[in-house]
């Protein structure tokens, strides 16, 4: 078994995309995603692999775009004001169905907002972001270890679908440092890829990476074949965690820090005589809706715990069918909920309040 | 019987969509002549911009993408990083190229990267219907300037190659027209070499062809012609802006 290396959240993501086979890396400086940026740069010339720190974000979506269109796996991190200037982009990967990884460390908004964490970017992360009908793969590191281990499922999700994924961290994972078994080296080659522009070598007609189509016949067509894919990943790929729910009377679903923050809470709460129990989806896109759904008929309530004004609450809600009611307990602009605000918040729901 | 004229292998056998009179596809043949005269059409890779030639995906028979409105340089970065070994271009126009992609244009010349631009400089957005352009020239008449290009609000037009040719980055760039039978020649030259320069990895060469827009110009083919040498070529003088075999030569 390999050991244990201490490591920040952002340097794992950097060293786990280097051992899943990525050499391409672009990016444009901003905080709190520095650390990974920086461990790209120190790496990648070291062994043949190319960081290139872009003009803008704009440029390093576009640049990985272009990397993607040959095949390769590339990456490209960020938080949130640049994820933003990422839309188009990320936007054109979808619709020309290129396979790429874009991380989101993200931090407080709107507009230049703050540097501390967040989750405010849930629903430009899970609703598409950008213009059009699509969808990204969305996972939610809740460690160091995960942010490891989801950086390689994100590069093998994307390139298995023909899907961008998108790494949902916030600033708290990508600044704290734990112990993390790293994933083995893979090999960087290219899975198969015909589609990819690599030279023609006179060998076979040319191929065209394009998410352009006039007739609105045939447009639709490409975004209904787009769809019955998502709909396979939707049936195949939500992942979340249950913890203490099996004879849970409160649910909390919560994901990244917050859940972290959760499960003490859920602790204090049992301790208090009080059944919590805590989903934490580990996709947020596809969200984990069977496990709510069927966790919504067992329990009194729901709540959703959100570094946000509530945004995930809307996804826990359409999940609970109306089954269960569902709160929000939460903390926006940079600010973490501490377990005590959620303890208060189950208790309260257990006295009959709302 | 004698074949004196036929089509590049470069280019499908797609019937262009451009407008009766419209330069692009002299420009397209252009580049597929050099091309094929350098015998890289199996490892190209060209880059189809937002624009009237958005679909020179169609027309080029190499591999092709089509890339964001403006970030065909940046697109391409990606792709010669990628790639060292293809030969990478795009083909943008004023509005892409100068406008809204004005920053990857600039980065992508500061850093050097080795790929060929050709810009089709026709002082107009053509495929939007004839707004202004950054290249549009003061006092135009467009959609968007229905008084004439006020430079006073509206500014100056842009000259790309002086631009770039201030940069250490890039190591060709040139301005060319094809609005004459002289001048198709020196173009067909121009664009070989600076596609022969990324063949010889020298490095970012950038080729402007001074073109024309009649149908939203407002003029028939021929009278396009005309205003290109009386008023563009004025504004857009023709030559080599900077040349960096010859800086080496000279030393
Ligand atoms: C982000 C974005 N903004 C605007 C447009 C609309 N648009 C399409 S083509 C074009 C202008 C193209 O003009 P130019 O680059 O000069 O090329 P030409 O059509 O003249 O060859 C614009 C503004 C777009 N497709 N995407
Ligand atoms: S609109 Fe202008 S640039 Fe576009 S195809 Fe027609 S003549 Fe050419």
């Amino acid at each position: 078994m390999s050991e244990k290396v201490l490591m920040k959240g952002n340097e794992a993501i950097a060293e786990a995309a280097i051992r899943s086979g990525c050499r391409f890396y672009f990016g444009y400086p901003i905080t709190p995603q520095t650390e990974l940026a920086a461990y790209m740069a120190r790496r990648m010339p070291k062994i043949g692999g190319v960081f290139l720190q872009a003009e803008s974000e704009i440029a390093a979506i576009n640049m990985v775009y272009g990397v993607a269109g040959t095949g390769k796996r590339v990456m490209t991190s960020s938080s949130s004001p640049g994820v933003s200037l990422k839309q188009e982009g990320i936007s054109y990967l979808a619709g020309a169905d290129l396979p790429a990884v874009i991380v989101n460390v993200q931090r407080g908004g709107p507009g230049l907002g703050g540097i501390q964490p967040s989750q405010s970017d849930y629903f430009q992360a899970t609703k598409g972001g950008g213009h059009g009908d699509y969808h990204l793969i969305v996972l939610t590191p809740d460690s160091v270890q995960e942010m490891a281990d989801l950086t390689g499922l994100a590069f093998d999700l994307a390139d298995r679908y023909r899907v961008p994924a998108m790494i949902l961290a916030d600033g708290t994972m990508g600044q704290m440092m734990e112990p993390v078994v790293l994933p083995p080296e893979r090999d960087a080659a290219v899975a198969d890829k015909p589609w990819a522009v690599t030279g023609t070598e006179n060998k076979r007609p040319h191929n065209i990476i394009n998410s352009l189509y006039l007739a609105p016949d045939v447009l639709e067509k490409t975004n209904d074949e787009r769809y019955a894919r998502y709909a396979e990943i939707q049936a195949k790929e939500a992942r979340w965690e249950s913890w203490m729910m099996d004879d849970a009377e409160y649910g909390i679903v919560a994901f990244g820090i917050a859940a972290r923050v959760a499960k003490n809470a859920v602790t204090h709460l049992r301790q208090n005589g009080i059944k919590a129990g805590l989903i934490r989806p580990i996709t947020v896109w596809p969200f984990p809706t069977s496990a709510v759904t069927g966790a919504c008929a067992r329990v009194r309530a729901m709540v959703s715990v959100e570094l946000s004004m509530g945004q995930m609450i809307e996804d826990v809600r359409l999940a609970a069918e109306g089954r269960c009611p569902v709160t929000l307990c939460s903390r926006s602009g940079g600010m973490i909920p501490e377990p005590q605000q959620i303890i208060a918040c189950v208790e309260r729901l257990a006295k009959g309040g709302k | 019987m004698a074949v004196v004229f036929s089509k590049p292998k470069s280019l499908t056998d797609r019937e262009f969509h451009y407008c009766p009179g419209c330069p692009h596809g002299i420009i397209h043949r252009l580049v597929a002549q050099a091309i094929d005269n350098l015998g890289i059409e199996g490892r190209t890779i060209g880059i189809a911009p937002v624009g009237c030639a958005v679909m020179a995906y169609d027309y080029f028979a190499c591999d092709m993408v089509e890339a964001a409105h403006g970030r065909a340089p940046a697109v391409a970065t990606g792709i010669k990083r990628a790639l060292p070994d293809r030969i990478v271009f795009t083909y943008q126009g004023d509005g892409d190229l100068a406008s809204i992609g004005m920053a990857e244009t600039v980065h992508s010349a500061a850093r050097g990267e080795n790929i060929t631009i050709i810009f089709v400089n026709n002082a107009i957005y053509g495929m939007t219907g004839g707004q202004m352009a950054p290249t549009s020239l003061p006092g135009q008449v467009t959609q968007t300037s229905p008084y004439g290009r006020d430079v006073a609000t509206q500014g100056y037009p842009i000259r790309i190659c002086e631009l770039l040719s201030s940069l250490d980055g890039p190591h060709f760039i040139a301005r060319v027209a094809v609005n004459n039978v002289k001048n198709v020649n020196q173009a067909a030259k121009t664009i070989e070499k600076a596609f022969r320069n990324q063949v010889e990895g020298k490095g970012f060469s950038l080729v402007e062809v001074v073109s024309a827009c009649p149908t939203n110009w407002g003029m028939t083919p021929s009278k396009a012609l005309a205003w290109v040498s009386e008023r563009m070529i004025p504004y857009y003088p023709l030559g080599v802006f900077k040349d960096a075999d010859e800086k080496e030569d000279r030393a």
